[in-house]
């Protein structure tokens, strides 16, 4: 029997590669998804045939109460709630691992050297990913401030608690008491508090990815509690991935790690950078019209101000307007626009807005010149021209849509203020630059009845 | 010591093979792909499984029965969500 639930993980493990090799292509990632869940069915139906199994009524029980949660869950979200949503389930996972090793600690199989270190693993790493996931929801939900939180000795009091960690852990693996491994859970769950508290809202598509990293990592180290290999393969698959996510929203904010994690990037209100000369200059809803309806080549910015606003729809339709006045339309998205990484286009896909016309910023970039009308909806310090052409700038050097080479620019802001990283926006201030102050959405839909009525 | 070797080259190997796989994602698909392997790191639940139906109605066991419904919210929550999203992505229809 052991020997076909073996075969089965191997069967299981397959499905996962393929599942997110598929998730990579937008026409097979559906089906992808699908092959990962029936993989995740095999191995959890193989794993029912171990013989140390004898009690179905809790599992039962569990698995019922977990569906119902996680079913209903998903149905209800909305769009604009993904991120929070991610960072929830992401959590769960986390907790889960901890809960294992900690199963595992009760029981107490087997005291060698590598069950103590992976249960160790498992619960710093679980319980970092379940408080990190857990504050990054809260602020993602707007439960708590998204500017980061600063206090005095913050580094030296997270350095401490890390070094007690690794003594506990040393101390664990030869002395595997109960009071240690409490005080380990304890010191990771506050790790993972005070970890996220100083990562302000707009570098959440850093943290996120992270932490789905993490928790792909936990279910690995739990795998080496439980000699699984199947968890060992999906658990590390999920944490490569992660990381590669992580990588890659950090280079689009030309931005280490490091300074990610630690930067307090945000917080001072970055008084740093040169002082932006001009004025910025408004127009109307209906003067904004007439420039649109005579351009032939529009593109949109959004940014996470769209996803406040919940404008997603009213765009589409604007959009569309504009592409029966013959004029031809794309959404410009900056990769970490939003607060998680593809959250825009998760966005506009709600809003039907077909995939070909989601593009990417190196390629809207070169063409960006042929623009009539670039229109930025809640995005900022991606569209900085800053960040290009200010070496004094905090955010100089990280890639930006150049919107401020199309010949006209609409802003839509809600007021004057300033963007995540504090600092003033130098577009607003250019010469081809118009503001459009007030909600994006109720301007955009403003900007669509004007087109029904002019025609 | 030989099934941890063993375990260790699995380990890598699923690592290098992560990072093969997903080297270019368009950024279209990076939400999905998150969420799509964050349901992946509900595999948890294999090892939930195996606490939980210890049936010894130990502590461990209770934790296991926790561990049961987390990764269930996770797994079960994390593909159908998934799907929803991806169920959005359209081609241009003609």
């Amino acid at each position: 029997m052991e020997k076909l639930i073996d075969l089965a993980y191997i069967v299981a493990s397959i499905l996962f590669i393929f599942g997110i090799k598929m998730l990579g292509r937008a026409d097979t990632a559906r089906r992808g998804n699908l092959l990962s869940a029936v993989g995740m069915l095999i191995a959890v139906v193989a794993t029912l045939f171990y013989k140390e199994i004898i009690d179905f009524k809790w599992i039962a029980a569990g698995l019922a109460i977990g569906a119902v949660i996680g079913g209903v869950w998903a149905q209800r979200v909305q769009m604009t709630g993904m991120p929070e949503l991610v960072a929830l389930f992401n959590g769960f996972g986390g907790l889960a691992s901890v809960l294992v090793g900690w199963a595992e600690h009760e029981f107490g199989h087997r005291t060698d050297v590598v069950t103590l270190i992976s249960i160790y693993a498992a619960i710093l790493i679980g319980g970092v990913t379940f408080t990190g996931s857990f504050i990054a929801y809260l602020k993602l939900a707007g439960k708590m401030s998204g500017r980061p939180t600063l206090f005095a000795g913050q580094k030296a009091i997270n350095g401490l608690i890390f070094a007690a960690l690794l003594i506990l852990g040393v101390y664990y693996c030869i002395q595997p008491v109960a009071w240690v491994l409490y005080a380990i859970i304890v010191l990771s769950l506050l790790l993972g508090v005070l970890g996220v508290l100083p990562i302000g809202g707009g570098d959440m598509p850093v943290v996120i990815a992270f932490l789905n990293s993490f928790s792909g990592l936990a279910g690995a180290a739990a795998g080496f509690v439980i000699l699984n290999k199947v968890l060992i393969v999906a658990g590390c698959l999920v944490g490569t991935s992660g990381i590669i996510l992580t990588i890659i929203m950090c280079k689009a904010m030309n931005r280490t790690f490091g300074n990610v994690l630690f930067g307090g990037f945000g917080a001072a209100g970055g008084a740093a950078g040169k002082a932006v000369e001009g004025e910025m200059k408004g127009i109307s809803v209906e003067d904004a019209y007439y420039v649109l309806e005579a351009a032939q080549n529009v593109i949109f910015v959004p940014g996470y101000g769209m996803a406040v606003a919940q404008a997603q729809h009213a765009v589409k339709e604007l959009g569309s307007l504009l592409e029966k006045n013959g004029a031809e339309v794309r959404y410009a998205i900056h990769p970490v626009a939003g607060r998680m990484p593809g959250h825009m286009n998760v966005l506009l896909a709600e809003a039907d807005v077909p995939y070909e016309q989601l593009c990417e910023m190196d390629a809207v970039n070169p063409t960006i010149s042929q623009v009539d009308v670039a229109i930025v909806i809640g995005a900022n310090d991606v569209v900085n021209p800053a960040a290009a052409d200010d070496p004094s700038s905090p955010i100089y050097g990280m890639p930006i849509i150049n919107v401020h080479e199309a010949r006209t620019v609409f802003a839509l802001k809600r007021g004057k203020g300033a963007g995540f990283s504090g600092l003033e926006n130098a577009l607003f201030f250019r010469e081809n630059c118009r503001m459009i102050y007030g909600d994006a959405k109720d301007t955009i839909t403003q900007l669509a009845a004007q087109f029904k009525s002019g025609h | 010591m030989e099934t941890l070797v063993l375990l260790l080259f699995v380990f890598v190997l699923a690592g290098f093979l992560g990072f093969e796989l997903i080297q270019k994602v368009p950024s279209q698909l990076h939400t999905p792909l998150m969420s799509g392997s964050n349901a992946i790191s509900g595999i948890t639940v294999v090892g939930a499984l195996i606490a939980c139906g210890i049936g010894d109605n130990s502590f461990g066991q209770w934790l296991g029965f926790g561990a049961i419904i987390l990764a269930t919210i996770n797994v079960v929550g994390g593909y159908l969500v998934t799907d929803r999203m991806l169920g959005m992505f359209k081609k241009k229809d003609k």
